[in-house]
C-alpha cells in the first residue's frame, strides 16, 4: 500500500493540473486559449498551474508570434509523460484494491 | 474505547473519500483526453439527411438518363457537352451543397447543446484530414472526366470519399471509420461492375449514410436530447 501511495504524484493532485496533463498526453502541443476553453478556467488560474508544471519540468512552454499576436503553446516533456503515466497506474492500482 | 472507535471510523471514512476522488480523477483524465483529441459534436442526423439527399439525387440522375435514352436517336452516349450531363453535374452539386449546409447546421446545434464551440482545434483537424483525400479524389475525378474515363467516376468518388472518412475518423467517432471502410469496399466492387455506377452511388452515399447516421444518432445524439 505504501509503495502505491508514493507513486501518487503531488504535482498532479489538482483537477486543473490533471486536466492540463491529460490534454497534453494526447496532443502534440496545445495553445493557451484551447487549454483555457477545454478546462473552463480563467487566464490567471491556468497560467499559475502551467507555471507549476513547468517548474517540475513536466511541460515545456513555447512562445512565438503568429502575425502580431503572441501565441503560447504547451507540450508535455518526456519526463512529464513518464511521471503522468506512473500517476495513472498508481491511481488504477488504488482503485483495483477496493 | 468509545474514543478509539470514533478515530477508526474517521480513518475508514477518509480513505473511502480518497478512493472516490481517485476514481473521479481517472474519469476526468479519460474525459479530457477524448474531448481534446476528438470532435464529438458530429451529428448522426446530418448523416441521415445526407443519405436522403443522395437518394433523391440518384433518383433524379436516373430519370435524367432514362429521358435521354427516350429522346435521342441511337446516340445514347452522354457527352460532356450534352444538357443531360450538365443537369447530372448540377444535381450532384446541389446534393453536395445541401448535405454540407445541413451537416453544418445540425453539428452547430449539437455543439451548442454540449457547450462546445464548433470551430476549435479538434474540428479544424477533423476537417483538414477529411479534405485531403477528398480534394485529391475530386481533382482526380475531374481529370478522368477530361480524359473521357466516365466509367471510373463512380468508383473513384466512392473510394476517395471512403478514404476521407477513414482518415477523419481518428479525430471523431469510431463509427465514421466503419462507414469509410464500407464505402471503399463498395467502390472497389463497382470498379468491376461498371454498368451499375448509379446504383452503387445510391448504395454508398445514400443507404450507407442513412444506416451509419442512424446508428450514430441512436448511440450519441438521442442521449443528449432526452438528458
Amino acid at each position: 500500500m505504501k509503495n502505491i501511495i508514493q507513486n501518487i504524484n503531488k504535482a498532479f493532485d489538482h483537477r486543473i493540473r490533471l486536466g492540463i496533463m491529460s490534454v497534453l498526453m494526447v496532443n502534440e502541443s496545445t495553445d493557451f486559449s484551447t487549454l483555457k476553453e477545454l478546462l473552463g478556467v480563467t487566464d490567471g488560474n491556468l497560467a499559475s498551474h502551467t507555471k507549476a508544471l513547468e517548474q517540475e519540468n513536466y511541460i515545456a512552454i513555447e512562445k512565438q508570434f503568429i502575425g502580431k499576436k503572441p501565441n503560447t503553446s504547451y507540450r508535455a516533456t518526456k519526463e512529464g509523460r513518464k511521471a503522468f503515466q506512473n500517476h495513472i497506474e498508481a491511481l488504477e492500482k488504488l482503485i483495483q484494491k477496493r | 474505547m468509545f474514543f478509539l472507535n470514533f478515530i477508526i471510523y474517521f480513518v475508514i471514512q477518509s480513505t473511502l473519500c480518497m478512493e472516490d476522488k481517485y476514481l473521479q480523477d481517472i474519469s476526468d483524465i479519460k474525459n479530457m483526453m477524448n474531448r481534446s483529441s476528438q470532435f464529438i459534436s458530429l451529428s448522426g442526423l446530418a448523416g441521415i439527411m445526407a443519405g436522403i439527399y443522395a437518394l433523391i439525387g440518384a433518383y433524379i440522375g436516373h430519370e435524367l438518363i432514362r429521358n435521354n435514352y427516350d429522346t435521342t436517336n441511337y446516340n445514347n452516349i452522354i457527352t460532356l457537352e450534352s444538357t443531360t450531363f450538365k443537369l447530372i453535374v448540377l444535381t450532384a452539386f446541389v446534393v453536395l451543397l445541401l448535405s454540407i449546409t445541413t451537416a453544418s447546421l445540425l453539428t452547430f446545434n449539437k455543439a451548442k447543446r454540449e457547450g462546445e464551440t464548433i470551430w476549435n482545434s479538434t474540428s479544424k483537424r477533423l476537417i483538414i484530414n477529411f479534405m485531403i483525400p477528398l480534394v485529391t479524389g475530386g481533382i482526380f475525378g475531374l481529370l478522368l472526366l477530361r480524359n473521357g474515363n466516365y466509367g471510373l467516376i463512380a468508383p473513384v468518388t466512392l473510394i476517395f470519399y471512403g478514404l476521407s472518412c477513414v482518415n477523419a475518423s481518428k479525430y471523431t467517432f469510431r463509427d465514421v471509420r466503419y462507414l469509410g471502410i464500407t464505402i471503399i469496399i463498395l467502390g472497389l466492387i463497382s470498379t468491376e461492375l461498371s454498368g451499375y455506377a448509379l446504383e452503387f452511388w445510391a448504395l454508398g452515399f445514400g443507404i450507407c449514410h442513412i444506416i451509419y447516421g442512424s446508428m450514430m444518432y441512436f448511440k450519441y445524439d438521442r442521449k443528449l436530447i432526452f438528458r
